[in-house]
């Protein structure tokens, strides 16, 4: 089977999904004739017009209020930010109404939409190009945020996530796009269920987006002179939360590392500890780490790296964990 | 009668260079020979820098860039229209224009190598970094020349730039309306180069013109032929002093045209054809404004060839140095998260500190 990038894995998808379903449409900055900045939505203004595959004018509240009126009219839009750096100009009418419309009519209407948007630091980019904040979408009842870290998962998340009946912030960690491919062989995937990539034993660390490749080879490396069994778990969905499979990891485990490319501060990873707290303190011995980026305006790229964590700091942060 | 005509509404355009050079010389601005000539080496330097700023990129020596090749007109006579007193919120892509407010090559190279300090103006605190969130900088210059108003400076205007696409922002909408509620003595200055990144104009808008959504807002609008120097001088000038007399804002739109990609990361030939981009080269501003001043007698050859090695020598002296490395301080992003000092941060800052030796002693 021929190996495909996540690009790749995500552009099939939405052509598949676009074929099978007349009311899917893309909508979005650049995505149409452009087949977006990335080209994740290339080829399909080729073959559904200005219909289906809209250019649309620069404006993100109008790019998802519309989306919004389309989802409640029977169609089912994935819209794209160009970058998340440019969807905080949504954010009122996500928190405003695209969230709140199932519980504001008590399920008469719904908002059945995708966001797709490319996130995440590494990529030596200006200003607001940077940035992970999934932390702002989850924050908001009634809005699902779906992080994939592979070429794997990508396609079938983002099908989970236009099948899905609530709107979906599904964020693409830019970084992954195409710097590794995989044979992709088909695999279910559930918006709301973790994955656990490596089942262990000595201790659960949990990632996501293009962290869990730095984990990864952060785990290898460990590997190479201390024999350990990790239990390492793709979080996947940052919000409804699955506390279950962490919970239940940690239980067997008694230790933790969370590894977070946002900043430290009201983040998933604190969340992540708080659950812990609530239903598997007893079983901890040791304390529960986060790795994670500081609580300053992202730098731009002479200094990212310096901010983002590092496959060091993973590795230094598992170890002390270990040796607790 | 039930139907009653309550208002109509027209457009003027300006252009006063034709495309040969030659002037119009009713509504010639009133510019000193050492002002003409200070604007057509302003905007030669813009386009001589683009050029190495472009070439540095493609040997990886520069992050991802906006070039601005082509708009020189659209926005250099502008700096000149104003004052220094006056307040300059740009968008990215008007190198030339920063560099008339005092922006130096150094910087200019340091902040498309990824440091904020490259931000820094040196020379004049009324300029504002560059802004990349498209139309949010419009409400910030309605606000800023309400507060010169408010504060007593009866002279001081604000001129901001923006693109054909951040129109369609709501940002801009809200920003005009704001202006013209407030009176606000308030520029907008739109760089209308045809396209956003792929989306062209007519995408953006179903208006045949830019200048005319002045009119909803019920502020002054015009159409500028922006590759013509001395209407985008003419318009900005008129508008400022209008604005200066408390006569209220003004939309102008530069009609002009982005010769090059959206930025490095861009492939233009996926959405728009060579002959167009042909078309607009024989529109060329510099051409055409060093043709006007020949004609008029002072400008020629040498003095071109001068000017070029003048500024060829100013750059190569600004890459030299930036080329060997500045000193940053790693910690720099946790001085400036707030005025007053915060303890969780500087506990972070220790602990970012730490991890820095740490990686240093383990590679
Ligand atoms: C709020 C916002 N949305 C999207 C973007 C991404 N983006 C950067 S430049 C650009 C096109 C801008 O076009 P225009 O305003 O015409 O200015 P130009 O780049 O042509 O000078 C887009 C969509 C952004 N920077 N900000």
């Amino acid at each position: 089977m021929a190996k495909i990038n996540m690009v790749q894995a995500l552009n099939t998808t939405l052509h598949d999904v676009m074929e099978k379903d007349s009311s899917v449409l893309i909508m979005g900055e650049d995505v149409g004739v452009n087949g977006g900045v990335f080209r994740v939505t290339d080829g399909l203004y080729e073959k559904y017009g200005r219909e289906r595959a809209i250019d649309s004018p620069i404006a993100e509240s109008g790019i998802l209020g519309t989306a919004i009126g389309m989802a409640i009219g029977g169609l089912k839009p994935v819209i794209e930010m160009q970058f998340s750096g440019f969807s905080y100009e949504m954010m009122h009418q996500l928190e405003g109404n695209a969230s709140r419309m199932r519980n504001r009519s008590r399920g008469q209407f719904s908002v059945p939409l995708v966001v797709r948007m490319p996130y995440g630091g590494g990529v030596r980019a200006l200003e607001h190009h940077s940035e992970s904040k999934e932390a702002f979408y989850a924050h908001t009842a009634g809005v699902k945020v779906v992080i994939p870290s592979s070429p794997t998962n990508a396609g079938p998340l983002l099908r989970a996530a236009i099948e899905d009946p609530d709107p979906v912030i599904f964020m693409e960690p830019k970084r992954s796009y195409r710097s590794f491919k995989e044979s992709v062989s088909p695999k279910d995937y559930t918006i709301g269920r973790a994955e656990i990539v490596r089942s262990g034993e000595d201790i659960t660390i949990v990632s996501w987006g293009a962290m869990m490749r730095d984990t990864l080879k952060a785990v290898e490396m460990i590997e190479s002179d201390t024999e350990f069994s990790p239990e390492i778990i793709d979080l996947l969905t940052i919000s409804p939360m699955d506390a279950a499979t962490i919970v239940e990891s940690v239980k067997k485990t008694g230790r933790c590392v969370v590894i977070q490319e946002a900043q430290q501060s009201f983040g998933p990873a604190s969340e992540i500890i708080a659950l812990i707290n609530d239903q598997a303190l007893m079983y901890l011995e040791a304390p529960v780490k986060r790795v994670t980026m500081y609580d300053v305006v992202m730098p731009l790229f002479a200094r990212e790296m310096m901010y983002l964590p590092s496959k060091g700091q993973i590795v230094r942060a598992i170890r002390e964990t270990l040796e607790f | 009668m039930p139907l009653d005509t309550i208002g109509t509404f027209s457009v003027s355009r300006l252009s006063i260079l034709d495309e040969t050079g030659k002037a119009d010389t009713d509504l010639m601005p009133d510019l000193s020979e050492d002002q003409l000539i200070y604007l057509y080496e302003s905007m030669t330097l813009s386009r001589m820098m683009d050029a190495r700023m472009l070439n540095l990129q493609r040997q990886g020596r520069l992050g991802t860039l906006p070039v601005c090749t082509g708009q020189e007109a659209a926005f250099c006579p502008a700096i000149l229209a104003i004052r220094d007193t006056d307040w300059f919120v740009g968008s990215y892509r008007e190198l030339g224009a920063r560099l008339m407010r005092g922006e130096t090559l150094m910087n200019a190279l340091l902040l498309f190598n990824g440091y904020e300090e490259g931000n820094v103006n040196p020379e004049n605190d009324r300029t504002l970094p560059i802004s990349i969130v498209l139309g949010s900088q419009l409400p910030h210059a309605v606000g800023l020349a309400y507060a010169s108003r408010l504060k007593g400076e009866k002279d001081t205007v604000a001129l901001t730039v923006f693109g054909d696409g951040s129109t369609s922002e709501g940002d801009f909408h809200e920003a005009l309306n704001f202006a013209g509620v407030l009176d606000a003595p308030v520029i907008f200055l739109c760089q209308n180069n045809q396209f956003a990144i792929s989306t062209p104009r007519e995408f953006q808008t179903r208006s045949e013109t830019i200048a005319q959504k002045a009119i909803a807002y019920g502020i002054h609008g015009i159409q500028v032929d922006g590759n013509d120097a001395l209407a985008v001088y003419q318009a900005v000038k008129e508008a400022a002093d209008r604005a200066r007399q408390g006569e209220g804002p003004t939309l102008i739109e530069a009609v002009t045209f982005r010769m090059a990609m959206h930025t490095t990361a861009d492939d233009p030939s996926r959405y728009r054809s060579d002959d167009l981009v042909a078309s607009w080269e024989k529109k060329d501003p510099i051409t055409r404004f060093r043709k006007y001043l020949t004609k008029e007698g002072i400008w020629d050859d040498d003095r071109q060839t001068a000017l070029e090695a003048r500024i060829k020598s100013d750059i190569d002296a600004a890459v030299k140095e930036f080329e060997q490395g500045v000193e940053i301080k790693p910690d720099a992003p946790f001085d400036h998260v707030f005025g007053t000092p915060a303890q969780i941060i500087e506990d972070q800052r220790a602990r970012f500190l730490a991890e820095l030796e740490k990686e240093a002693d383990h590679g």
